[in-house]
């Protein structure tokens, strides 16, 4: 596979998967917010935006912060311009990827694009933001039975799962953080409600009750999201299938990397596999999400080198 | 004609593709006719909405150039098939067969010993000054000694019926793609018309191109890895590059995908450096190699150029081919023609008028209003002015370019192109349209039955070129 393609799937795929992300979190918040009186809104748009990473204008508050992160193209990290940089990738490479991929993927953009969307999400942003997650779950689902499970799939697997390894390592911490400045100023329902809201951007809630009840205790919340075997956001899940993907790009371009992305991958899931909660929180929950992060990067970069970045001596000696 | 659909339907003086001058539906347009006169407009318009539909959704479209918003649209396509009868088609086929392969052998001539010229038959001025003369192929040895291995030509029909060549493309031809799309989307929209007519299939063209580019790999290659090169998904055509490369299930690369050692071309992929054998390239000859042609370009490939010529690498279209297609050297195809193959030409040219001599250049500028001006490089429609349709000021602005340069253009009589109908605005009408046969040139010549038929979807416009408001139709050749 031509290392430029093997680039465009990747980030075709971990551009859909932050758009998708990104939406779940605004459907999330907005709902939250009818919740919670003003006093308790405060600060609550800046952690969103903080933990998508994205720069807002202060100014921007509520409905107009919402409008911008959902249908502004300029604002790197909008549910649009993703949307829009995962067709780009996707268009590059639509001879690699199945037709159905292509049309499902291009639909969405159109969607999206479409004139009067925003005042659309004015009146319903609930049914808004169920479309385009809709729209990116119809594409992995399509993706999956309609690709080949070969190269090009694992690349895809790869950079959906360390975009969702990463997004969520963020999520979590800003959200312990915001607990913990929150601890003192409010009642005990809108602590609740805040800890289901980070579980249902996770789209954890539901699987955390059938282990835990809708007892929520931050300890158990941050071993479900961090350390959980089978929920597929966890972050061990998700490094889980980088791993698997990793070994099997190795295995079909013949070995020929120096190994140093699965080594990496295989170091992280060891830790996630045999990591114990209370020692990980006796240490500092926040480091330690910060040094997760800091290895998804290096997972990263040495994906890049071994398969796509790789300089023509090397590959010639 | 007194049924509603064809109520605006005029015949003027070009040749109709559905009816005879008295009105009537020519022979093997009458199923197609009957069919019409049941239908009902919402009902076309509905299958005609389902289509465009299924265009957009499919990412069918190109780029028009010059424009910030909205620079990706669907090519407009037009309901109603184009219909050639078998003994039409068989006239065509000829035709093309025995230009392609005289001007094939001209391209060979000029390279090597250059007989032609030496012969006064096509003045060598003609051929050293066109821009596309590559001097660097001067003795080049190319696979089967076979330059222009996919060609698409313009053909329009006459007043009297008879198909002439209005152009010839040896340089990177466009529009197959949807050729092979508008019948996918015809067998959806009409399929019982469609059977019960008998047209002969054209999809076989993705099998048929890349036999038609293993046939240049080097022999000491028998499983040779073919690419084809895009220059990017900028360019208008992108979309067709992506299709014809899953159709031949060959990997589609741009040049940063590709580079040369030791002469030799390699791709990069994830699995390391792979030999390439046979390239077809959809990039001009200027901007494919910056150390042998325009070093500004970013699209192309540094040192390709040594490993063709080192013969590691074969290139389809050749390098150079845009020679034969210079709008002022296509005046000497018939004489090409005759040169090289004793025969007369099957298809005609139609007539046209070199500016660099000076009666015929008198003339013209005489004439202006009435004539057609190319630029003799230049293509897809860009560069031209249409006289009866040009304002003064259009005018002076030719004129001025024709006496400061005039080996660069070329003029033709305004030709009447030949009208088919086609479903606008909710009734049929006759709009003009061309065809773009496919030649493809490998073991031996190949053309799947059709083509492009180009339509100008404009009240009265001549130009059928897609990035100046043309459309396109499916062309059906009938078995009997």
């Amino acid at each position: 596979m031509l290392s430029r393609v093997a680039d465009s799937l990747y980030w075709m795929s971990r551009y859909l998967e932050r758009a998708e992300h990104t939406a779940r979190l605004l459907d999330v918040t907005t709902n939250l917010m009818l919740e919670l009186s003003s006093r308790h809104t405060g600060g609550r748009w800046a952690y969103l935006f903080g933990s998508l990473g994205i720069p807002l204008n202060p100014a921007l508050e509520a409905d107009g912060a919402a409008i911008a992160v959902t249908f502004d193209v300029m604002l790197p990290g909008s549910v649009v311009a993703c949307i829009a940089a995962s067709r780009e990738n996707a268009r590059q490479v639509r001879e690699q990827i199945s037709s159905e991929m292509w049309e499902q993927l291009n639909r969405l953009y159109l969607h999206i694009r479409r004139t009067g969307m925003s005042e659309s999400w004015l009146a319903e942003p609930h049914e808004f933001y169920v479309s385009v997650k809709e729209g990116a779950h119809l594409f992995q689902g399509i993706t999956d039975s309609t690709m080949a499970h070969g190269e090009g799939w694992n690349f895809i697997q790869a950079g959906r799962f360390i975009e969702r390894a990463g997004a969520t390592a963020r999520l979590i911490d800003v959200h312990f953080a915001y607990m913990e400045r929150l601890a003192d100023l409010s009642e005990t329902p809108v602590q609740y409600l805040e800890w289901v809201t980070l579980l249902k951007s996770c789209t954890a809630f539901e699987a955390y009750c059938k282990i835990h009840t809708a007892d929520m205790q931050p300890k158990r919340v941050a071993e479900f999201l961090l350390l959980d075997a089978q929920f597929p956001r966890s972050l061990r899940f998700c490094v889980d299938v980088v791993q698997q993907s990793l070994q099997e790009i190795a295995q079909l371009t013949g070995g020929r990397g120096s190994g140093r992305a699965e080594r990496l991958a295989g170091r992280l899931r060891a830790s996630l596999d045999y990591g114990q909660i209370d020692e990980i929180l006796a240490s500092g929950l926040s480091q330690y999400l910060s040094a997760f992060q800091d290895e998804c990067w290096k997972i990263h970069d040495a994906l890049y080198q071994t398969y796509i970045s790789y300089s023509v001596e090397q590959a010639l000696a | 004609m007194q049924d509603s659909l064809f109520a605006q339907y005029r015949l003027d003086s070009s040749y109709d593709e559905l009816f005879d001058p008295d009105g009537e539906p020519r022979a093997h347009y009458r199923q197609l006719y009957d069919r019409l006169c049941e239908l009902a407009s919402d009902e076309l318009r509905a299958r005609q909405q389902a289509a465009d539909v299924s265009f957009l959704n499919q990412g069918i479209t190109f780029t028009v150039y010059g424009r910030d918003e909205g620079t990706e649209r669907i090519f407009p396509y037009d309901l109603l098939p184009r219909i050639l009868t078998a003994s039409e088609w068989q006239q065509v086929e000829r035709g093309l067969i025995q230009r392609i392969t005289a001007l094939n052998l001209f391209l060979h001539d000029i390279y090597h010993e250059a007989k032609i010229l030496a012969d006064g038959i096509v003045p060598r001025e003609l051929v050293f000054t066109c821009q596309h003369f590559r001097r660097e192929m001067r003795g080049v040895h190319v696979p089967r000694n076979i330059y222009i291995s996919v060609v698409g030509t313009d053909l329009v029909r006459l007043p009297d019926g008879s198909f002439a060549v209005l152009e010839d493309n040896l340089r990177v031809p466009s529009g197959v793609s949807y050729m092979l799309t508008n019948r996918q989307v015809m067998k959806r929209v009409f399929p019982v018309l469609f059977e019960r007519y008998g047209v002969r299939p054209n999809d076989y063209y993705g099998q048929a191109l890349l036999a038609t580019l293993r046939a240049l790999a080097p022999p000491s290659r028998p499983e040779p890895t073919i690419v084809l090169l895009t220059p990017g998904v900028y360019n208008s055509a992108y979309f067709e590059h992506t299709f014809l490369a899953r159709q031949m299930g060959i990997e589609l690369v741009e040049g940063r995908d590709l580079l040369v050692h030791d002469n030799i071309v390699y791709t990069r992929t994830t699995a390391g450096l792979k030999r390439v054998d046979v390239i077809y390239r959809r990039i001009d000859d200027d901007f494919i190699d910056p150390l042998a042609f325009r070093p500004d370009s970013t699209l192309g490939i540094p040192g390709l150029f040594n490993a063709y010529r080192a013969g590691n690498v074969a290139l389809a279209n050749a390098i150079g081919t845009g020679v034969a297609d210079d709008k002022a050297l296509y005046a000497y195809v018939p004489v090409i023609i005759r040169y090289y193959l004793g025969e007369e030409a099957i298809l005609p040219n139609v007539t046209t008028y070199l500016l660099s001599r000076d009666d015929e250049r008198a003339y013209v500028l005489e004439h202006i209003d009435q004539l057609v001006v190319k630029a003799v490089g230049e293509s897809g429609g860009y560069g031209m002015l249409i006289g009866p349709q040009s304002t003064a000021a259009q005018r002076d602005d030719f004129t001025q370019r024709i006496l400061a340069n005039p080996r660069n253009y070329v003029a033709q009589p305004t030709l009447q192109l030949s009208r088919a109908p086609c479903f606008v605005d909710g009734a049929i009408e006759g709009r003009h349209v061309d065809l773009r046969p496919y030649i493809l040139y490998g073991e031996q010549i190949m053309i799947v039955p059709g083509g492009l038929t180009r339509v100008a979807l404009r009240r009265g416009s001549l130009v059928v070129n897609s990035s100046q408001g043309g459309g396109s139709k499916d062309t059906w050749v009938l078995y009997e």
